[in-house]
């Protein structure tokens, strides 16, 4: 290892921080969407203009994020192939359908709806322009549908198999790549965590107003909205968690273990750590608080299941490495039998000894590769070299532990707030309770922190995979220049940062304008008097 | 059932398909985009041209997003290699593109003349660079590009940025400017109404009369002046998509070996050339309608000359020839691709029959009064 970044490095550093930047735009577009489209069910239901008022205002606010959103997600799509041509080679033919498949079925949707949305309130009728509002929404929950079934298969791919003769991964059966139950349990997780995101943005904002007595109306239903929608939310985040998914597969067991801390495997259930400092030298965790039967309870939803430790996890990966070793000695044989370019025939047909030996190994494949990062020649990696591959399946622990632990801290605080909320809102208490509205407001950061938590938590779990089992991730790079990916990496900094500064800026205006914006320039729509406002 | 030629095939077409529907669809949006600093002068004209795209311009560029998600999916290699090869260009690309959502969106949300000048130039760049960078991509994949693959096919490229921007490619990407201009000068022609409408139908005219002279400009040094690829091993259609398996060899003139094997195929070429033609004849009378189907034909027309010409290769390879990529051996498994017909086939039609209806909903010029009067509700 040079001091210097090397392209692995940088292109991770660039992955990391594109997408963790994408996702401060995409759950607040999740969460508005759905919001937006109760508000204006609620008008197109009773007919009162406040709430038609009340959709335009959060709209404009939404465009304001949904076109960050759409330029930093198009960088995500062309940055697979631009950073990890590998990766896009050798899985391409599975991880590229659910990608076109969210073009053609979410994005579409949601971007041709959205133009409609903001420019057709006079063009169509009220249940036709409902009806545009809640086809931008299901679009947007479409596009994560299908975005986590792509991030599901390399948390745990199953449905594809290795193809020797063209050097990848390729699709057994689809089916079993939909309903990946890691995707579905990431998809109804991170979904629910954007509507907490788009409540709690609300409800700030509302409380914004309701504590300098403006826009009092307005604020007090947005908050009644974000307040019931944001409990429902919240309460299926936790419920929901997506960390029953990480009892499927081998490394969502090592990334459990990981998060945990839990070096060895207790006996069923398992407890929970509350606190404790993770030593990665001693494989031990020091003073450490134990919840007596949580984790097994909620890793496995029984009493008996069992939650294996990282010791015997590294011990299971070496078994797993001298069996790929395996694979990888028939792959070399195939590869080394296969006719000079142009000879013709069927070279699927040669080796078929070795081919069979590979079909039986072909799962343990991935595990040989990472002796690449030691040594080139894998097939003669000594047995301290086999131990050292091992160990390197285990991500870094610290980090893992003290992100979840906060991630899950900051899910039931918001279960908390938004319990008083629809309380205070219920009893008609909520513009007194200037306490508590300070409290919303000063929430407005959290769910951004525990998204972005959440993330780090899911990603940096999955090291050292790209893809769990099958490809390590310094193996998924492009063959281009570090100086290239530095550059792009400057540049997208630079001009994120550019583009973020601009953004909030336009946020904190349309904030400080209020639900006065976006209204036609005519005098009855000015005159608030115009609107029984009082009628509730 | 079909068999994995079909599919490829099949795949083939699908893939001229989309990009042509990108092109169509968010060329004009693009091109309109190009032609703003020219064609609207003062803040009302360019919120005219503005928002005569501005309800659309965001479903068309899904377009773009469903053409690489469909390369991805259907072509991997060719994704691999044309993502992390043409790299700083497609970061070119990026940056453009990025400016593009914001540059409509916050453009209007502040009443001060440089903010929106600077917006405005930034939606220029935006429209401007990805139409020149795309046509030097064609330009390009018609020359080849310096990549050669390892026995595990790991790809490594051995050129960079100036290397792609070749006399012939830079032609090709001046053919695309002119052909989107056009074609975005047509729309505005169609969407914009005064002066904004009648000066961009006079640029409609011009860079139509541009992408005749160009084309056939490219036309010939296509015929005369490149190498094109031949396959020179017989090669099974239906076999792995491994592109290390044939032997390639280059030959002058090669690229229009289609059009005397399938005679048909001149109609790609025909096609551009009359599709312009019309529009220049058309926007002159002031049939707008008209002129925006004659330029879409006309963009019909490039894009397919270009990949028959190519055809059966996706990307050649100008460092090692042999490891082109071709139809036969840049695909994805038979399977997936099956797989993704039968979604497209599904969602395809649906996608055109929602976006029918919302041009439907919006139809209808674009005036100086309904900018005026929804001033802070539009672009």
């Amino acid at each position: 290892m040079t001091a210097a970044l090397d392209i692995v490095q940088l292109s991770r550093l660039q992955f990391g921080l594109t997408a963790m930047y994408h996702f401060l735009f995409v759950p607040l577009t999740l969460g508005l969407a759905v919001i937006l489209g109760i508000m204006e069910s609620v008008y197109v239901m009773t007919g009162r203009d406040i709430w038609r008022r009340m959709t335009k205002f959060w709209g404009v606010l939404f465009g304001i994020n949904f076109a960050m959103g759409v330029a930093t997600g198009i960088t995500m799509e062309f940055q697979f192939g631009m950073n990890w041509a590998y990766y896009s080679h050798y899985v391409g033919d599975v991880f590229g359908a659910p990608l076109a498949i969210e073009g053609l079925m979410a994005f579409f949707l949601e971007a041709t709806f959205i133009g409609l949305f903001f420019f057709g309130w006079d063009k169509l009728s009220k249940v036709a322009h409902l009806a545009v509002t809640w086809l931008v929404a299901l679009g947007s929950n479409l596009s994560a549908l299908w975005i986590l079934v792509a991030n599901g298969w390399m948390q745990h791919p199953v449905g594809a198999r290795f193809n020797p003769d063209t050097m990848r991964m390729e699709v057994t059966d689809f089916m079993s790549v939909i309903f990946n139950p890691v995707a579905q349990a990431k998809f109804v997780h991170t979904v629910s965590a954007g509507y907490v995101t788009g409540a709690i943005f609300v409800l700030a904002i509302s409380s914004l107003y309701l504590l300098r007595g403006k826009h009092v109306e307005i604020a007090k239903r947005s908050a009644t909205v974000a307040a019931s929608f944001g409990l429902a939310a919240a309460l299926s985040v936790v419920v929901l968690g997506d960390e029953s998914g990480y009892t499927a597969g081998e490394n969502q067991k090592m990334k459990i273990a990981a998060m945990e801390a839990m070096w060895d495997t207790e006996a069923a259930p398992a407890s929970f750590t509350l606190f404790g400092l993770p030593n990665e030298a001693t494989h031990e965790t020091d003073y450490a608080v134990r919840v007596p039967w949580m984790l097994g309870l909620i890793a496995t939803r029984s009493i008996s299941g069992e939650v294996p430790g990282i010791k015997p996890l590294v011990a299971h990966a070496e078994e797993r490495i001298r069996s790929g070793l395996i694979a990888y000695g028939a792959l070399e044989k195939i590869r080394a039998g296969r006719p000079a370019a142009g000879a013709g025939g069927d070279a699927t047909a040669l080796n078929a000894d070795d081919r069979v030996t590979l079909t039986a190994h072909a799962d343990d494949l991935g595990y040989a590769l990472l002796l690449k990062k030691i040594r080139p020649d894998v097939t003669n990696a000594s047995d301290s070299e086999i131990s050292q591959a091992a160990w390197s399946t285990v991500p870094a622990v610290s980090p893992l532990f003290w992100s979840f632990r906060i991630m899950v801290g900051l899910g039931f605080f918001f279960i908390g707030l938004f319990a008083t909320a629809f309380y205070l809102a219920s009893s008609r208490k909520l513009v007194q309770s200037r306490a508590f509205l300070w409290v919303a407001l000063c929430a407005l950061p959290l769910p951004w922190v525990a998204a972005e938590l959440g993330w780090f938590v899911a990603e940096v779990g999955r090291q050292p995979w790209v893809i769990e089992g099958v490809l390590p991730t310094f193996m998924a790079v492009s063959s281009i220049s570090a100086s290239n990916v530095l550059i792009t990496l400057i540049g997208f900094i630079v001009f994120y940062s550019t583009l973020a500064v601009v953004d909030v800026y336009l946020m904190t205006k349309a904030i400080r304008l209020g639900p006065t914006i976006g209204e036609p320039r005519s005098p009855a729509a000015i005159a608030p008097a115009a609107f029984p406002a009082a009628a509730e | 059932m079909l068999d994995y030629e079909a599919l490829r095939l099949i795949w083939w077409a699908l893939l001229g398909i989309l990009l042509i529907g990108f092109a169509v669809m968010d060329g004009f949006d693009l091109g309109v985009a190009t032609l703003l600093p020219f064609v609207a002068r003062t803040d009302g004209e360019r919120r005219i041209a503005i928002n005569a795209v501005g309800p659309v311009w965001e479903g068309n560029q899904v377009w773009l997003i469903l053409g690489a998600g469909a390369i991805f999916a259907a072509w991997p290699p060719l994704y691999a290699v044309a993502f992390s090869g043409f790299y700083l260009a497609m970061f070119l690309v990026l940056c453009a593109l990025i400016l593009r959502p914001v540059g409509f969106k916050f453009r209007s949300k502040i009443d001060n003349p440089t903010w929106r000048s600077v917006w405005d130039w930034a939606l220029f760049v935006g429209g401007l660079v990805p139409t020149l960078v795309f046509g030097v991509a064609f330009g390009n994949m018609l020359e080849g590009a310096p990549f050669r693959f390892d026995d595990t096919l790991r790809m490594t490229y051995e050129g960079n940025l100036f290397g792609l921007l070749n006399p012939f490619a830079l032609l090709s990407g001046l053919v695309s400017v002119a052909m989107l201009t056009m074609h975005g000068g047509a729309y505005l022609a169609l969407k914009a109404e005064g002066p904004v409408s009648g000066r961009a139908a006079s640029a409609a005219r011009f860079a139509g009369l541009a992408l005749i002279v160009l084309f056939a400009l490219a036309g010939v040094w296509v015929a005369f002046g490149l190498n094109g690829y031949v396959i020179s091993t017989a090669m099974p259609h239906g076999g792995p998509s491994n592109p290390l398996l044939k032997l390639v060899t280059r030959a002058p003139g090669a690229w229009l070996d289609n059009y005397r094997l399938y005679p048909w195929t001149i109609a790609a070429p025909i096609l551009a050339f009359a599709g312009a033609a019309l529009t220049i004849l058309l926007s002159g009378a002031r049939r707008d309608g008209l002129a925006l189907v004659a330029s879409a034909l006309a963009v019909a027309g490039v894009i397919a000359t270009a990949g028959l010409s190519a055809f059966p290769f996706l990307l050649p390879s100008s460092l090692d020839p042999n490891a082109s990529l071709t139809v036969w051996d840049a695909s994805s498994s038979r399977l997936m691709l099956l797989i993704m017909l039968g979604v497209t086939l599904i969602f395809l039609p649906i996608v055109l029959v929602y976006t029918a209806w919302v041009y439907r909903v919006l139809r209808g010029r674009v005036t100086a009064d309904y900018v005026a009067r929804n001033s802070s509700g539009v672009y």
